[in-house]
């Protein structure tokens, strides 16, 4: 009897909303992480909602945890699920449901390590970016607290467990090289700013794009991605990252809650440029995020309104 | 001999020692040797944990909600339901107080819904102009304590308004101004409960101990599974980390209130009722104050973290400035922290201190001055704003709200103060800096990890048992065993030998500075505000400068340590010294003491108890410190603790890491308190 009451209740509300489809007013939660290009694009996606009219909602969260955020409801969408550091968030949070996949980016991501491109220029390591190269540059690598070898400069270990280190052995480098992980982005950053001054070689984890394109960087050529290479899906481990996707996630009730602002945010799609451009705004000319993002809308209107006009 | 031996602690300890020393030489280190690690028995733990979190929020008496969203019927379990509803509350409540200071719709929605919002778009609540917050802040000051706290508020308002720090001063401000009073009354209630009844303190003590040890890191995914993400579950992580110290200063209060006070009380016919809050709190003052004065300062010093997990504010925007580098514009925001802090701090303190006035016979105007007056400068800055429209006719109207990151900025300056200690510092400091690692830190660390657990546990319960006997020795082993039997037992040697490092640093600088300030009266009053800057200054700030200077290596990480563990070293020393009576002094003076036999004679000798107490803190301080240094990059316990952030496992894993944690501290703790009872017993103090 409940649940006939229930279906009743259901169908009966469901007509009109399907005659309707239109937004709810409530708003859309968008997370803000602590990188600027993400900020950025969080109010320009924010901007391109409020055009058409929802209302909009920043948050700000951790970039792992935020999928967890999604599934529950407490966050709407997610506009930057980098491959190999969110990718396992991304589908862990997806197996246990209520996280749907909102297509992909144009942008083609690669995190990889890397060296600034002023260490190339200067040759400090003769032969890089082959990786090969690094077989006969330890010392220039090495710090304090390495022990003599050379030192490669990974992200924290949230973002891919062990791969590098594995790597390191497969590739035989296990002798020269230690990895150390830094405990966020901001250390890399540290340490890339620490290097240039002193002029010391220093070898980071660091992805692309991303505002130190502007700077130069220049990443190491492993031997090349194929599937299955990597030590948790049976290979050895000794190849470099795979180009990988930028991908949207989004709460499984958006589409039905925000029918046209999910159309329109399926169809999102921004290239390597626009990221650039973005985060450029706020790292070479210091604007603030909602600036940048203000900006951004008013030059490139090209760019977004076909993702907001209807009849697709 | 034996009898020597049984009477000479110092006999015991040497012996104590060589037998570790021994020990280790014999013990072979291999992983299937039980006397050099333990089977990591409760790595199931943390699972089980996340198994009951799981069921607990996700299937645990599922009731039928419909969702007006997508007009289904969808199975909702109860206790989420629940925890969502207080998450709700206050979330409402720091909406609320946002909306007045900053403007905004929520308020309404919540009364209305959103369709009517976007419908009319008159229903907005419009901010208050900063110069009306401003002006009743000050006001309010001066009521309260006359022209010095005026000016204090006047010149934190203004910073705020002057740097474009307004509105995420103001998010900071509205959230802290729900969990502020929530820990408070929270605080209290329990500490009344814990006073009244020895069961309720007896239960609440271990709790206490343990949210008191815990890093607030280790906490923060479940707070975030229980109650979502956003200003609210910030607001709940920072509760818990300001709820402690105001329970246990209650308690303590109430204690060492007279036991004539509450005759007289109970002998003029008070009720229960009265008693409490007519005599017993009031008479508990002293303590209670403290304890709001701790409450403000937890507070916002969780500001930053509670950005990890969704508060907005100063918080996420210095992270966010520091993830670029900004180390000019992230102190800025950190002042502004810091004076909100000390502005908070002393306004309620004029508040609590304030003598009720009970002139009878007012005149209207003089019952409702206080209206009255906050009303005419509400309708004055109003004006001002309005006519910093025709002002600022292109710009924004600098006289209502000065938009974030449109005020002026020092960051220029202070880039410039950090390139010119890097370029004068930075290749004296990397001599040291390898030094320090290669000939200190690194040595120290594989004598860490080269220690068998059998040595471990014999030195730990070998100590507990010179300090405080059978039972210290049991306890402190009952910690040890927990840790040992997780599968993170080599990680917290390596948290083990970084606290220890900061703490004996910490602990030589903090007695040093403290007992030097701690002779005049006005260093004394310098250092006890250099303290409270400290601890309130976000730790963060510091970090990206120290890593540019000592790079992504432990020399960082502990030299964050170091600053931050001194702080209270110096100020239990400063208390301390100063808590030795004038009279002695005297005494001393006509004996012909000079001033350093003064000091290792009289003033340590005295002071040693609460110094001890210092040196407790420093090491709580140091192991919140050494997680937080994951931050830069470790390979200790915070590494995992801050992976935990994003594990599939996080609630069980971060919690069982917290508690590991906090069981360092503890023993630590246990051993000192034991130790300080006892010198103080002997002193007869």
């Amino acid at each position: 009897m409940k649940k006939l009451i229930s279906i009743l209740f259901a169908g009966l509300l469901a007509l009109p909303a399907s005659v309707m489809a239109e937004d709810s007013s409530k708003p859309i939660v968008i997370p803000t992480h602590n990188w600027s290009s993400q900020v950025v694009m969080a109010y320009v996606i924010g901007g391109i909602f409020e055009s058409m009219g929802n209302n909009v909602e920043y948050v700000p969260a951790d970039s792992q945890a935020v999928y967890e955020a999604i599934r529950n409801g407490d966050v709407t969408i997610s506009h930057e699920v980098w491959q190999s550091s969110f990718g396992k968030s991304f589908y862990n949070a997806m197996a246990k449901g209520g996280v749907i996949d909102a297509g992909t980016h144009a942008a083609m991501t690669l995190e990889e390590m890397g060296v600034p491109t002023w260490v190339i220029e200067k040759d400090l390591c003769p032969g890089l970016p082959n990786w090969e190269a690094l077989k006969n540059c330890k010392e220039v690598f090495a710090t304090p607290d390495s022990g003599g070898k050379g030192r490669w400069l990974e992200g924290p270990q949230s973002w891919h467990g062990d791969l590098m280190p594995v790597r390191v052995e497969a590739l035989g480098l296990g002798d020269d090289y230690v990895v150390k992980f830094a405990g966020g982005a901001d250390a890399l950053w540290a340490d890339l700013a620490a290097a240039k001054k002193e002029g010391r070689g220093t070898i980071i984890f660091n992805w692309t794009p991303n505002f130190t394109d502007a700077e130069g960087f220049t990443f190491i050529d492993f031997p090349e991605y194929t599937d299955g290479c990597r030590k948790a899906d049976g290979g050895d481990g000794s190849c470099g990252s795979p180009k990988g996707w930028l991908k949207k996630a989004a709460n499984y009730k958006f589409p039905k809650t925000h029918p046209a602002a999910y159309t329109a945010f399926s169809r999102m799609s921004f290239t390597t440029q626009d990221i650039g451009q973005m985060a450029a705004l706020v790292d070479i000319d210091k604007m603030s995020h909602e600036d940048a993002a203000k900006s951004w809308l008013a030059d490139h209107e090209d760019v977004w309104k076909p993702f907001t006009e209807a009849g697709m | 001999m034996v009898e020597l031996f049984v009477k000479d602690k110092r006999l015991q300890l040497l012996g104590l020692i060589i037998i570790f020393f021994i020990l280790c030489s014999i013990i072979t280190p291999s992983e299937q040797n039980i006397l050099w690690r333990f089977p990591a028995l409760i790595a199931q733990l943390p699972i089980l944990i996340n198994e009951f979190v799981d069921y607990l929020m996700f299937e645990f008496m599922p009731i039928e909600i419909f969702d007006p969203e997508i007009e289904e019927y969808e199975e909702k379990p109860l206790f989420k339901e629940i925890t969502r509803a207080i998450a709700r509350g206050i979330l409402f409540s720091i909406d609320l107080i946002r909306e007045i200071l900053l403007g905004g719709v929520k308020t309404i929605v919540t009364f209305t819904s959103w369709d009517f919002v976007s419908e009319n778009k008159w229903a907005y609540w419009p901010a208050l102009p900063w110069t009306v917050v401003s002006g009743i802040a000050i006001f309010i000051g001066y009521t309260l304590k006359g022209s010095s706290l005026a000016i204090l508020v006047c010149f934190s308002s203004v910073y705020i308004a002057v740097f474009g720090q307004w509105e995420p001063a103001m998010e900071t401000l509205s959230f802290v101004l729900i969990a502020a009073p929530i820990s408070f009354l929270l605080g209290l209630g329990l500490g009344v409960l814990g006073y009244k009844n020895k069961n309720v303190e007896i239960a609440l003590n271990p709790i206490l101990n343990i949210a008191q040890t815990m890093p607030h890191f280790s906490y923060l995914v479940p707070v975030m599974v229980f109650f979502g993400v956003g200003d609210h579950a910030g607001a709940i992580a920072t509760i818990i980390f300001a709820t402690p110290p105001m329970v246990r200063l209650t308690i303590l209060g109430l204690k060492n209130v007279p036991i004539e006070i509450s005759e007289a009380g109970m002998m003029s016919g008070c009720s229960n009722f009265q008693l409490l809050f007519r005599v017993l709190i009031p008479s508990a003052r002293r303590d209670i104050l403290i304890g709001i004065n701790q409450v403000i300062m937890q507070c916002l010093a969780m500001a930053v973290i509670a950005s990890f997990i969704g508060a907005k504010g100063l918080g996420f925007n210095l992270l966010l400035a520091l993830n670029q580098l900004r180390i000019g514009q992230a102190l800025e925001l950190g002042i502004c922290i810091v004076l909100i802090a000390v502005s908070l701090d002393k306004l309620s303190l004029a508040w609590a201190n304030k003598q009720k006035n009970y002139f009878a016979n007012k005149s209207f105007f003089h019952r409702h001055k206080y209206i009255l007056i906050i009303i005419f400068i509400l309708i004055l800055g109003s004006i001002v704003a309005y006519l910093g429209n025709f002002i600022f006719r292109d710009t924004y109207n600098y006289l209502y709200l000065i938009p974030h990151n449109k005020g002026i900025t020092t960051e220029n300056f202070w880039q410039a103060g950090v390139d010119w200690i890097w370029d004068t510092f930075f290749f004296k400091l990397k001599v040291f800096n390898e030094f320090l690692i290669i000939s200190v830190l690194m040595p120290m660390k594989q004598a860490y990890l080269s220690m068998p657990i059998v040595a471990t546990f014999v030195l730990v319960m070998g100590v507990g048992y010179i300090v405080g006997g059978i039972k210290s020795a049991l306890i402190v082993g009952g910690f040890l065993l927990f840790i040992a039997l997780t599968e993170w037992y080599d990680r917290a040697l390596i948290t083990a030998y970084m606290t220890t490092f900061g703490v004996i640093v910490s602990a030589i600088i903090g007695i040093t500075v403290g007992s030097l300030c701690a002779q005049h009266q006005l260093s004394t009053k310098i250092i006890l505000l250099v303290c409270d800057t400290f601890q309130t200054f976000p730790s963060f700030i510091y970090l990206i400068p120290v890593i540019m200077l000592f790079g992504v290596t432990d020399t960082s990480v502990l030299i964050a340590v170091i600053v931050y563990a001194t702080i209270p070293a110096t100020r239990y020393t400063v208390e301390g010294i100063r808590s030795v009576p004038e009279s002695l002094h005297d005494a001393a003076l006509m004996s012909g003491v000079n001033r350093i036999q003064r000091w290792l004679k009289i003033d340590l000798p005295l002071a040693f108890p609460h110094m001890m107490l210092g040196v407790n803190q420093t090491v709580v301080f140091a192991l919140f410190m050494v997680i937080i240094g994951a931050m830069i990059g470790t390979d200790d316990l915070g590494q995992y603790i801050l992976k935990a952030l994003s594990d599939k496992n996080g609630t069980g894993n971060g919690l069982v890491l917290g508690l590991c944690v906090a069981f360092i501290g503890l023993a630590v703790d246990h051993l000192i308190r034991t130790w300080a009872a006892e010198r103080k017993k002997i002193l007869g103090l």
